[in-house]
């Protein structure tokens, strides 16, 4: 349900962008999203072709590019990637004590136009 | 084709309106706090509770936000402080964008501290920061102990975790010992 507030301000995020450019048409956006972030991408699409009509951006696809979750165990120093959903700790030694160093990424990294 | 860079938070506009609520509050002098949690885990007594410990020293307002009803606010403003009451109509989280007329209604100047009870949801409202000073999660044991897993944002953007309902710890089949912690620190 977030995805509607989520892509009412890609939109006027996309529509400023494109107006400064004084462009004709945006076809695609190129977003960039991590593993962490919550967005069903297929939703932010529906949104968006509601929203959308009637604007320059009209029909733009979004491409969607997912970031894995990785991770830095704060007791072994090892670095690994979320395979486990349901598993934060380490593979290396099994501590709980990790932190977050990838995977949160939610932005829109550039826009293509005619 | 043209590639026009942009390298722009998709919520970039909530975070700044998010950050003029943070100084309006500074400037008044407000500590705020926005309270978390899924529906049914205990917000709205905790924070009875909490203001019952707290009025006579300070000065209390509420905002709550729920989808539909006062049955919250209602509650709460039985204890007789100023009370704010957001209904979505719908809408799964409070935004910025809803906290700056609701501290219009409040008498700021005459505050110390505001409770903001969120709308019942693990997912939605770990996106929009409402510019207070805390993210409270309020998380009550009969969820059980793999909600963090199943809701990394949430629990990843709390400043203060609070375990609820810890009386049915005895009951539970959940184990409280092996929660990442740190994890909530990140």
């Amino acid at each position: 349900m977030h995805e509607l507030s989520i892509t009412e301000n890609l939109l006027e995020i996309t529509l400023r962008h494109a107006q400064v450019a004084d462009v004709k048409k945006v076809t695609q956006l190129n977003l960039v999203m991590g593993q962490m972030a919550s967005i069903v991408d297929d939703s932010v699409q529906f949104y968006w072709d509601i929203i959308a009509k009637g604007t320059i951006a009209q029909d733009a696809i979004l491409k969607f590019e997912r970031i894995p979750a990785t991770f830095h165990c704060l007791d072994c120093d090892t670095k690994f990637t979320l395979t486990n959903q349901a598993d934060f700790s380490c593979p290396h030694c099994q501590s709980t004590c990790v932190q977050v160093i990838g995977g949160d990424e939610f932005r829109l990294d550039s826009i293509d136009v005619e | 084709m043209t590639r026009i860079p942009i390298v722009e938070h998709i919520m970039e506009a909530n975070t700044t309106l998010a950050m003029e609520l943070n100084e309006r509050l500074n400037a008044a002098n407000v500590f705020a706090v926005n309270i978390m949690a899924s529906p049914g885990a205990g917000k709205t007594t905790f924070i009875k509770s909490t203001i019952s410990l707290l009025k006579d020293t300070k000065r209390i307002g509420y905002i709550d936000g729920d989808i539909a009803t006062t049955i919250d606010s209602e509650k709460v403003a039985e204890l007789g402080i100023p009370v704010v009451q957001i209904n979505t109509g719908g809408g799964c989280h409070l935004d910025s964008n809803m906290i700056s007329p609701a501290l219009d209604k409040l008498p700021l100047n005459d505050l110390d501290l505001i409770i903001i009870e969120n709308v019942g949801n693990l997912i939605c409202p770990a996106n929009f920061n409402l510019g207070t000073h805390l993210n409270i999660l309020l998380a009550s044991i009969p969820e059980g102990d793999d909600k963090p897993y199943k809701y990394p944002p949430m629990y990843r953007g709390v400043d203060v975790l609070v375990l609820n309902k810890i009386d049915l710890l005895p009951i539970s089949q959940s184990c409280y010992n092996s929660l990442p912690m740190n994890f909530l620190h990140n």
